[in-house]
C-alpha cells in the first residue's frame, strides 16, 4: 500500500461520544421488556398479540424502507404467503408450532428473493409500482390456488403447543410465545441495522452514484435488505396465522400493503421503536372503530393525513426531534 | 506487452456522447500515462465532467471504446471498474450526509474487508479502521471534523473529505472533478500538496479550473472545448496554443 507515503499525524480518538447514546437504547430495552412482560394484566391478550404482529411487520417494513429508502408497496405479499404456508404446514402438514413459522418465513423469504430480483434496479415510484404490482399476482394466486381457499381462507389453524408442552390455546402462553417471537425478530432487525452490512446500506440511501463510485455493487447490497425485509415481514404473517388460527385475503390484499406504510410513517420512519408505537395505534384504533360503525379506512386515512400534517417525522420521530436525539 | 511501461493507463478510443442528440463530446480520443498528473481543461460546458463519466463508466459512451490498465472497459460496470482502481470524485461534492467525516472515510476502507453482507456483525468492528480514517482525515486537514456529520461540515471541508474518501481506496488512477472548487486559499495550497504527494505512486487525471494548480502540478495537459480535444501538451506549449487563448477568451470564462 502506497498509504504511507501520506504523513500520519497521530489519530485523534474520542472519547466517550456514542456510549451515552447506547446507555439510552439499553435503558429503552429494559422499559420495553418490562412492558411486554406486564401487559397481559392490563390489556386483552389477544389484542396485544395483534399489536405485536403488526408490530413486527411494521419493523420489517421500517427495515427497507428505512435503512435503503426503498418504499414498497407489495408487503403484504410476503406477511400473506408466509402465513398461508404457515397455515397449511400446522394444519395440513401437522408441523409444530415453531416448524410452521420457519417454513412460512422461509417461503416468504423465496418470494422476496424473487420480487426483489425484478424490483431493486428500480427507484421511487417504479419500485413501489412494480412491487405493487407483483403484490397484486401473488393476491390472484391467493385466490385461485387450491390450498388457500380462495374467499373462505384457510381457517381452523391449529395453534399446537410450543417446544410441545406449552398450550398456546391458553391466551396467555399464546401472548408470551408471541411476545419472544416479537423480541427474537426486533433484536435481529437492531443488529441489521447496526451491523456492517448495514452502515453500507446508509451509505447507499445517502448517496448511491458515491457509493457505486467507490466500488459497491449496490442493487446486490438493496437486494439483500429486501430479501431480509421479506423475511421479516414474513415471520409477522406466520406468527399472525398460527396465533390467529386464520388466513384470509386480507392478509395478501394491498390495503394491508398501505396499512403497514401507515403504521411506520405514523409511528416514525427510520427510528428504532416507531413502527411499533404506529402499529399500536393503528390497531388500536382499527378496534375501536370496528364497533362504532363508522368507515374505518375514511378515519383513519384522515387521521393520518392530520398526522403528517402536524408531525411530519412520525410520533417516535417528532419525540426523539423535541428531545435533541439524533 | 499488456503490462509495458509506454502502455497508457487510461485509453479513450474514437469516444462520443450525445444526449438526446446533443453531441456533448464527439470523437474524442485520450492516452493517459502512467504515473503523469494530466489535467484536463476547458470552458464552462466543454465536455470534462462528461469526459469522467465515461472513462469511469457513470454513462455509458454512445460510440468509441475504453480501455483502463490494456483491458476493454466499455462494457463493464461503474462498480466494476472502480474495483479494478479508477475511483473519481464528483464535481458537485459526494458525501454521505447523515454519516460523520470518519465514517464516510471508513465506508471506502470498508471495501478491502469481507464482511460487506454479514448484517448478523455488530458494525462494532469497524473501530479497526478508526485510525487508519483519521490518518486520511489528517493528510486533507479535516482531522477536527471527524465526528461531525458530513451534511453540518462547511462546503470546502466537503470537498476535502471526497478527496479523503476516494484515496482511502488508493487507487492507481484517481479521477479528481475540480478537486479546489469551493475551497479558501489555505485549503487550495493543502490540497495541491496533497496531489502532489499522492501522486508520486499513481497517476492522477483532473479536472482544475485553477489554472495556477494546473501550471504547478501537471506533466500533461489536454484542452478541450465544445467536446472536441483542441490542444494537448505541456502546460508552456498549451498556453501559448492561439486555438487555446481564443477559446478561453471567447468563451469570457476563466479563473
Ligand atoms: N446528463 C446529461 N444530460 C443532458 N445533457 C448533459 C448531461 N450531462 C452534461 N450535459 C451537457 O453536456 C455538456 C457538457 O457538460 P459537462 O458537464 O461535461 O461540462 P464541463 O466541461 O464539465 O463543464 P463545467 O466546467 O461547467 O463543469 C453541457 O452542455 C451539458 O449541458
Ligand atoms: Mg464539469
Amino acid at each position: 500500500m502506497s498509504q504511507e507515503t501520506l504523513q500520519a499525524t497521530s489519530p485523534v480518538t474520542a472519547p466517550g461520544l456514542k456510549s451515552a447514546g447506547r446507555d439510552l437504547t439499553l435503558v429503552w430495552y429494559g422499559l420495553g421488556i418490562a412492558a411486554l412482560l406486564a401487559a397481559p394484566f392490563f390489556f386483552y391478550p389477544i389484542f396485544l398479540v395483534k399489536v405485536l404482529c403488526f408490530a413486527l411487520f411494521a419493523c420489517a417494513f421500517n427495515l427497507l424502507l428505512g435503512s435503503c429508502g426503498l418504499l414498497s408497496f407489495g408487503h403484504a405479499a410476503f406477511f400473506g404467503a408466509a402465513g398461508y404456508v404457515a397455515g397449511h404446514a400446522a394444519k395440513e402438514w401437522g408441523l409444530p408450532f415453531e416448524a410452521a413459522l420457519v417454513c412460512g418465513t422461509a417461503a416468504a423469504a423465496a418470494v422476496g428473493l424473487l420480487f426483489g430480483y425484478v424490483s431493486v434496479r428500480r427507484q421511487g415510484l417504479q419500485f413501489a409500482m412494480i412491487t405493487l404490482a407483483l403484490a397484486q399476482l401473488v393476491y390472484f394466486l391467493a385466490l385461485q390456488l387450491p390450498f388457500t381457499h380462495a374467499e373462505d381462507g384457510l381457517s381452523a389453524i391449529p395453534r399446537g403447543k410450543v417446544l410441545g408442552t406449552f398450550d398456546l390455546d391458553n391466551i396467555f402462553v399464546l401472548y408470551y410465545a408471541t411476545a419472544v417471537v416479537f423480541l427474537i425478530g426486533f433484536v435481529a432487525m437492531h443488529r441489521m441495522t447496526n451491523s456492517t452490512f448495514g452502515q453500507l446500506l446508509k451509505a447507499i440511501r445517502d448517496n448511491e452514484p458515491r457509493a457505486i463510485s467507490l466500488g459497491y455493487e449496490v442493487h446486490r447490497y438493496k437486494l439483500m435488505a429486501f430479501v431480509l425485509s421479506a423475511t421479516m415481514a414474513g415471520l409477522a404473517g406466520s406468527t399472525k396465522a398460527i396465533a390467529f388460527k386464520i388466513v384470509a385475503l386480507t392478509d395478501v390484499h394491498w390495503s394491508t400493503s398501505g396499512s403497514v406504510i401507515l403504521m411506520t410513517l405514523l409511528g416514525g420512519l427510520g427510528t428504532l421503536f416507531g413502527p411499533v408505537v404506529g402499529a399500536a395505534v393503528v390497531v388500536s384504533m382499527e378496534d375501536y372503530l370496528a364497533d362504532s360503525g363508522l368507515p374505518i379506512n375514511a378515519v383513519i386515512g384522515a387521521i393520518f393525513i392530520l398526522c403528517i400534517l402536524l408531525f411530519r417525522r412520525g410520533i417516535v420521530g417528532e419525540i426523539q426531534h423535541r428531545f435533541g436525539k439524533r | 506487452m499488456s503490462n509495458g511501461a509506454d502502455e497508457p493507463i487510461l485509453r479513450l478510443e474514437n469516444v462520443s456522447k450525445s444526449f438526446f442528440g446533443f453531441l456533448a463530446v464527439r470523437d474524442f480520443s485520450l492516452d493517459v500515462r502512467r504515473g503523469s498528473i494530466h489535467a484536463l481543461i476547458g470552458p464552462n460546458g466543454a465536455g470534462k465532467t462528461t469526459i469522467f463519466n465515461l472513462a469511469t463508466k457513470t454513462l455509458p459512451p454512445t460510440r468509441g471504446r475504453i480501455f483502463f490498465k490494456g483491458t476493454d472497459i466499455t462494457a463493464r460496470s461503474a462498480s466494476e471498474v472502480a474495483r479494478l482502481g479508477m475511483v473519481r470524485s464528483f464535481q458537485i461534492s459526494a458525501v454521505f450526509a447523515s454519516l460523520t467525516a470518519l465514517e464516510n472515510v471508513k465506508i471506502a476502507l470498508q471495501r478491502f474487508r469481507p464482511d460487506g453482507f454479514a448484517f448478523w456483525k455488530s458494525s462494532k468492528v469497524l473501530h479497526a479502521l478508526d485510525d487508519r480514517a483519521m490518518a486520511l482525515l489528517c493528510d486533507v486537514g479535516i482531522e477536527s471534523y471527524a465526528h461531525a456529520r458530513a451534511s453540518e461540515l462547511p462546503y470546502g471541508r466537503r470537498r476535502a473529505l471526497e478527496i479523503a474518501t476516494t484515496l482511502a481506496l488508493d487507487p492507481e488512477l484517481l479521477m479528481l472533478d475540480e478537486p479546489t472548487a469551493g475551497m479558501g486559499h489555505e485549503d487550495v495550497g493543502r490540497i495541491s500538496d496533497l496531489i502532489r504527494t499522492v501522486a508520486r505512486d499513481r497517476t492522477v487525471l483532473m479536472v482544475e479550473h485553477n489554472l495556477s494548480i494546473v501550471a504547478n502540478l501537471s506533466d500533461q495537459i489536454t484542452v478541450l472545448a465544445r467536446g472536441e480535444r483542441l490542444a494537448e501538451g505541456t502546460y508552456d506549449v498549451v498556453s501559448r496554443d492561439p486555438a487555446v487563448i481564443e477559446a478561453y477568451v471567447g468563451s469570457e470564462h476563466h479563473d
